[in-house]
């Protein structure tokens, strides 16, 4: 890979992709239209993220990349790989210890600091996509601040099923201004967008990127009387006991037996080794031993 | 019992390997050359380039072998090394009137100075399947050769612009926005809506003008003429600051002669459609410069009638295939943490379906 230039992309595109990512930091929750690249794997993969990603590192800088929350799902392998061969650079596991960290579909466990990024992959960029299905239109809707059609669906939600029947890709309002699709990330995770790392969001197909600045506010739609409540399974974790992250339901027999377990992968193996033990923990232990 | 998915990188790249086992087929089976698929799939090779927008038969001829015929997947691996290409430049318009064609032909005029060539086409070969090909080593009989035609062959539309019954196309010296280096911007130009097309995938692209054909947003046309061969790229070079001869190119062109009874704005004339791609390329050509035409109606004056291939913003949307392919398949990919908070979601309807919660505004009303 050698006669590639550092993560990949030629300096001239970085360059534009950086200058994407300077305005959207300072109009946050704007979808900035850019000269998305074909990357060298497929749109739907990540390439938005991917590109955000390359524009934004750094030699020295440590990556972390996850997909449904874990390290080791597929896809997030092969974005890792792609930049282990690509920048050469170090990358982690930890949480803590990652300079940026690529995701898709989860925000990290931990709470995140000042000098980490957060680039999320993003497949549909328009909130209003599913309710206006021409950009042409839904660009004059965001300029005019015209939301009432989303706040009508969510009505429209509330009045047939008792409940907003959004779960994931759950749209919030940024600073008071932009209506913003926060990624396929569920709707358990959105309190977290308001955090002290600088988020940026990558949609490679749809030519667009958009960012939050740190400690942005961002609200997630709700009424006063049918207010927004983050939802997860009712359980702990049955590996580390953990009560308060997100869980993956995974189904263990024929039987329609089955676990929950922390999606952060990196939480999860935290906690285990700091001495937490979930329902199904020991015997794990038990079984490896 | 449950053990965390661990190993994803092993699996990775054991299922690579079996891909390129599958790949090769069985070894007792000579492997293909990238010249025998440049020579003798060469309208896969036209049709990967085209999409892939790179002219290169032998790298096109290498995607083809390395996908599997997937051809595209074989766009996709062009696509994304042309995208790491340095620009040098771009080339003056090329010349199609100066074309040494191989075929030429036009369904509007039974003949036409520069004459009716047939060339190399399956138009009127009766598909019956030849077993002969099944037998390999056999020779081709050579055929019959003539020599070059060496007397101008113009456009053919052109003719009908001597009485001014087709629509005059306003000569514009700028360069062209290019597609793949800056975000689409809707709505767009005619010069940016024919690259998308180009580029467009030729399923897709041949889907809406058979369906301008059946009805949806008819616009009657006529081949005007169809002509495949190959044209000189030419480059100033600005140290010598004049246009040098780079290379040639072979291309399929098509000229569409539509009906056209005026508008508000337009008197009754004909009017034009464009198809122009790489290599020989008929089927994508012709579908090419009937969806430009369906798409050219506001600049006519014609009314919108709703019609798919009517419509810039769902045409140009949804041509291009490595795109689609990429975000079709996506879903694929896990998504089991969306699918919980969907199982979440709908487990809390369900039970409230069963056991109805108080109504708020009762509630509100009691107190």
């Amino acid at each position: 890979m050698s006669n590639y230039n550092f993560a990949y992309l030629d300096e001239q595109t970085k360059r534009m992709i950086r200058r994407a990512i300077l305005k959207g930091l300072a109009i946050p929750g704007y979808q900035v239209p850019f000269a998305s690249r074909e990357m060298p794997m497929p749109y739907g993969w990540g390439t938005g993220g991917v590109q955000v990603t390359a524009a934004t590192l750094t030699p020295e800088d440590r990556l972390k990349v996850i997909d449904q929350g874990a390290d080791d799902t597929t896809n997030a392998v092969s974005i890792r790989k792609f930049f282990e061969a690509t920048a050469g650079i170090a990358t982690t596991e930890a949480t803590q210890q990652a300079c940026i960290i690529q995701t898709r579909h989860r925000i990290p466990e931990a709470d995140l600091r000042e000098d980490q990024i957060l680039v999320y992959q993003v497949p549909i960029p328009e909130p209003l996509r599913f309710l206006e299905p021409r950009e042409t239109e839904t660009r004059k809707m965001h300029s005019l601040e015209e939301y009432g059609l989303m706040h009508v669906k969510l009505y429209e939600d509330i009045s047939q099923h008792g409940a907003i029947a959004t779960s994931y890709a759950y749209p919030v309002k940024v600073e008071g201004r932009y209506v913003m699709d926060p990624s396929p990330i569920p709707k358990f995770d959105n309190p977290k967008l308001e955090m002290a790392a600088i988020q940026l969001f990558g949609a490679g197909r749809e030519q667009r990127i958009y960012a939050l600045p740190p400690y942005t506010k961002v609200v997630s739609l709700d009424f006063e009387d049918y207010p927004f409540v983050p939802t997860k399974a009712d359980h702990t974790c049955d590996m580390c006991d953990a009560s308060d992250s997100y869980l993956d339901e995974v189904i263990l027999d024929d039987q329609g037996n089955r676990m929950f377990v922390c999606s952060d992968t990196d939480y999860c193996a935290g906690r285990q080794q700091a001495g937490y033990v979930g329902a199904l923990g020991t015997a794990i232990a038990e079984d490896v031993a | 019992m449950y053990v965390a998915v661990k190993g994803g990188e092993r699996a990775i790249e054991n299922a690579h390997a079996w891909l390129a086992e599958e790949r090769r087929g069985d070894c007792s089976v000579t492997e293909l050359s990238v010249p025998q698929i440049r020579e003798q799939l060469s309208l896969a090779v036209n049709r990967v380039m085209v999409e892939g927008s790179l002219y290169d038969p032998d790298l096109a001829a290498l995607a083809i072998k390395q996908s599997r015929g997937d051809l595209i997947e074989a766009i996709f691996l062009i696509r994304a090394y042309r995208t790491t290409l340095p620009r040098f430049g771009s080339s003056e318009p090329i010349k199609t009137e100066d074309m040494a064609c191989d075929r030429r032909i036009s369904a509007t005029f039974k003949d036409a100075p520069g004459g009716q060539v047939l060339g190399p086409t399956f138009d009127y070969t009766h598909r019956l399947l030849d077993f002969k090909l099944a037998a390999e080593g056999a020779d081709v009989p050579a055929a019959a050769v003539a020599k070059p035609r060496t007397d101008p062959i113009p456009h053919i539309t052109e003719f009908l612009n001597t009485e001014g019954l087709i629509q005059t196309e306003i000569p514009c010296d700028e360069t062209p926005p290019d597609l793949t280096r800056e975000p689409m911007e809707l709505p767009t130009s005619r010069e940016l809506r024919l690259q998308a097309l180009a580029r467009g995938d030729e399923g897709f692209v041949l889907g809406m003008a058979y369906s301008t054909q059946r009805g949806y947003g008819r616009n009657h046309a006529f081949v005007g003429e169809l002509r495949i061969g190959t044209v000189a790229v030419e480059m100033e070079i600005p140290e010598l600051g004049f246009s040098i001869e780079i290379g040639e190119i072979t291309l399929t062109e098509c000229d569409t002669v539509n009906q056209f009874t005026g508008s508000k704005t337009e008197p009754p004339q004909f009017t034009r459609g464009y198809g122009l791609v790489f290599g020989q390329s008929e089927r994508k050509s012709i579908s090419m410069a009937l969806v430009d035409r369906a798409l050219r109606w506001k600049e006519l004056g014609e009314d919108n009638l709703g019609a798919a291939a009517q419509d810039e913003e769902f045409v140009l949307s949804h041509c291009d295939n490595i795109q689609a392919t990429g975000f079709l398949e996506h879903i694929k990919l896990p998504h089991y943490v969306d699918f919980q908070s969907e199982l979440e979601l709908v487990r809390k309807l369900r039970r409230d379906a069963a056991h109805p919660p108080k109504c708020r505004r009762l509630q509100n009303e009691q107190l």
